[in-house]
């Protein structure tokens, strides 16, 4: 759903561990499960909704599963992946709150990326432009766009609060066509074009979401 | 001189050529014992084999067909043969199944009439056909007589297992079975257990093979054969392995050989001549209390209960095998959601699983079928599968 298949992929294959059980959520074609087994020998496990995606990771010997992520989380077990990764597709989910408690309950861990609605060149486009953002992040006219639930750093460290959801690390990021993810520390929320979130998921299982 | 292509598809690159089907007799001295409580003894399995076996024995995988197949699976039994076997598409040189690199072998089952012991065999005790004495099988029987076959074949691990509809049944019972002789399986167009709908059809094909005169309680093969209702039930079996769409888009309400309505009772749209040409065809290669022991093990399929105590997650909790399962979206006879089911419950085990729906309006049949999307998953998956065994990775 991106122009830039490989957004954040140096990022996420830098934090996981060798040998770790992973699943990755939209995965579409495998690549970056393809590159973490490669580099760091996981496991690899994903849920793509298109056929032609599962094919491709077919391809490239992935366990893919053909299915929605807002509806298929249900059945994995707590923590039974060291890390679920939603990797700039938090934005395409029907019910992103129901999709996180899944994360949060089935990974150890989390590393959740996705495209800052309110970097500077969108902000710019709207106040000067008057018109939804054009972006190489964003690049669907209203009418198409995937991208139903766009959300800022901002507000996604303030949900994760509210939640009560640990954040053990941030690289939010800029990352050009072709170019390596370029870590922002100033102001990110105005100058980095993705957040990328690691949260701790651990204590969090079936019995303690049913109790929020 | 160039000969036509249609005398010599035998010696096409991509078949397996002439190919003869072979037989493992065992339980000669100590019978088997059947999920019914009964024994059975001495037992034949016909089986076909292509391709080679290497040194490691790392590369065999072993077909498994459905309801009306056979171990023919491949290639011709002779060049006036008008049909290659049941999945011919699929499996030689260069296709998914790649003789090339595998080596394949396909079992037929007890209680079938191609080869293998079933009602039409005779009873050594009786010097008659068992008929009814027969004892009633389960896929899960089927599956135990298999593993003769894959003992004398001296192979301890199968790279894979495969089939679709009662096919993909052994493949599914032969995962939970033998979890430590199974690296991965290929699981097609079937559900974890035998629906209502699946036994109401069974139910009225074996009725109407019982309501045959000629089938007399299964006691025929001196005499006339049930091909009445032999015919009746496969024209039933065949509405179901196609699809709403299919028929209309195959047959729509078109007239065989006419033009205009007769106004009589007298076979005349194309659905009809169809379905009786099925029938009739089927009677001359199958036995009808074949048909009914093969239709009653359909029916008695539960993964639940036979292996997991009701439930379908503790069935697949000790698999081993990775598996690569597709339904197909107009497959009615056994729908998606069955499939997806099994799918979610290996998830929740945490086994490695690729599952996805196949858009076709083939049906049940479509897995027969060429199809570009399900060769290429198999081919892809075999491959891997293959590489990370032999790698140990």
């Amino acid at each position: 759903m991106t122009v830039n298949d490989s957004i954040g992929y140096d990022l996420i294959v830098n934090e996981i561990p060798a040998g770790a059980r992973v699943l990755d959520l939209g995965c579409g074609n495998g690549d970056l499960l393809a590159i973490l087994v490669d580099i760091k020998g996981i496991e690899p496990h994903g849920v793509e909704i298109s056929q032609s995606g599962v094919s491709e990771c077919v391809k490239k010997g992935l366990y893919v599963t053909q299915s929605d992520i807002d509806e298929g989380l249900s059945i994995y077990k707590d923590n039974s992946f060291d890390y679920v990764i939603i990797n700039q597709t938090l934005q395409n989910t029907r019910y992103p709150e129901q999709v996180m408690k899944e994360i949060m309950r089935i990974g150890k861990n989390a590393i959740v990326s996705f495209p800052n609605f309110v970097f500077i060149q969108i902000r710019l486009q709207m106040m000067l432009k008057g018109h939804m953002p054009d972006t190489r992040v964003l690049p669907f006219s209203w009418y198409e766009s995937p991208n139903i639930h766009l959300v800022s750093i901002k507000d996604f460290t303030r949900y994760c609060e509210s939640r009560g959801y640990p954040v053990k690390k941030v690289m939010h990021f800029r990352q050009g066509e072709g170019e390596k993810p370029v870590v922002s520390r100033f102001f990110p929320n105005l100058f980095a074009e993705y957040g990328f979130f690691v949260l701790d998921g651990l204590k969090f299982t079936a019995s303690i979401k049913d109790n929020k | 001189m160039e000969k036509k292509p249609d005398i010599v598809r035998h010696l096409a690159s991509d078949s397996v050529g002439l190919v003869k089907t072979e037989y493992l007799t065992f339980a000669e001295d100590e019978p088997m014992r059947l999920a019914c409580g009964k024994t059975l003894g001495p037992i034949t399995l016909a089986y076909e084999t292509y391709g080679r076996l290497n040194k490691e024995k790392s590369n065999a995988i072993l077909l498994l067909h459905a309801l009306s197949g056979s171990a023919h699976a491949a290639g011709f039994h002779s060049p006036d043969d008008q049909y290659p076997g049941w999945w011919d598409a699929f499996v030689g040189p260069g296709k998914p199944f790649d003789t090339n690199r595998y080596f394949i072998i396909c079992s037929n089952v007890i209680g079938s009439c191609v080869g293998s012991t079933g009602p039409a065999s005779i009873n050594p005790q009786t010097d008659t056909p068992y008929a009814l004495s027969f004892p009633v099988i389960t896929v899960g029987d089927m599956v135990e007589a298999q593993r003769h076959l894959v003992d004398h074949l001296g192979i301890e691990k199968l790279l894979a297992v495969s089939g679709g509809s009662m096919g993909a049944m052994q493949a599914l019972d032969w995962c939970i079975r033998f979890p430590e002789r199974v690296h991965s399986s290929i699981i097609l167009a079937v559900s974890h257990s035998q629906s209502a709908l699946g036994i109401a059809f069974n139910e009225v094909a074996r009725q109407a093979i019982f309501q045959d005169p000629n089938w007399n309680n299964g006691d025929y093969y001196d005499e006339q054969i049930p091909d009445q209702g032999l015919a009746l039930a496969r024209m039933i079996g065949h509405i179901t392995y196609l699809s709403e769409q299919k028929m209309h888009e195959k047959f729509g309400r078109k007239l065989q050989d006419k033009e205009i309505l007769s106004y009589g009772f007298d076979s005349e749209f194309q659905i009809e001549s169809y379905l009786h040409h099925q029938g009739i065809k089927f009677v001359n290669r199958f036995d009808a209390n074949s048909y009914l022991y093969l239709t009653k093990a359909l029916d008695y399929f539960d993964l639940r209960m036979d292996h997991g105590e009701g439930n379908l997650s503790a069935a697949f909790e000790s698999v081993q095998s990775d598996f690569l399962m597709i339904s197909f979206s107009s497959d009615w006879l056994y729908p998606s959601s069955g499939m997806m089911d099994m799918v979610n419950a290996l998830r929740a085990n945490g086994k490695k699983v690729v599952y996805f729906d196949i858009e076709t309006d083939d049906g049940h049949d479509a897995f027969l079928l060429p199809n570009t999307t399900l060769a290429e998953a198999i081919e892809n998956f075999l491959h891997q599968e293959y590489r990370k065994r032999n790698d140990g990775k």
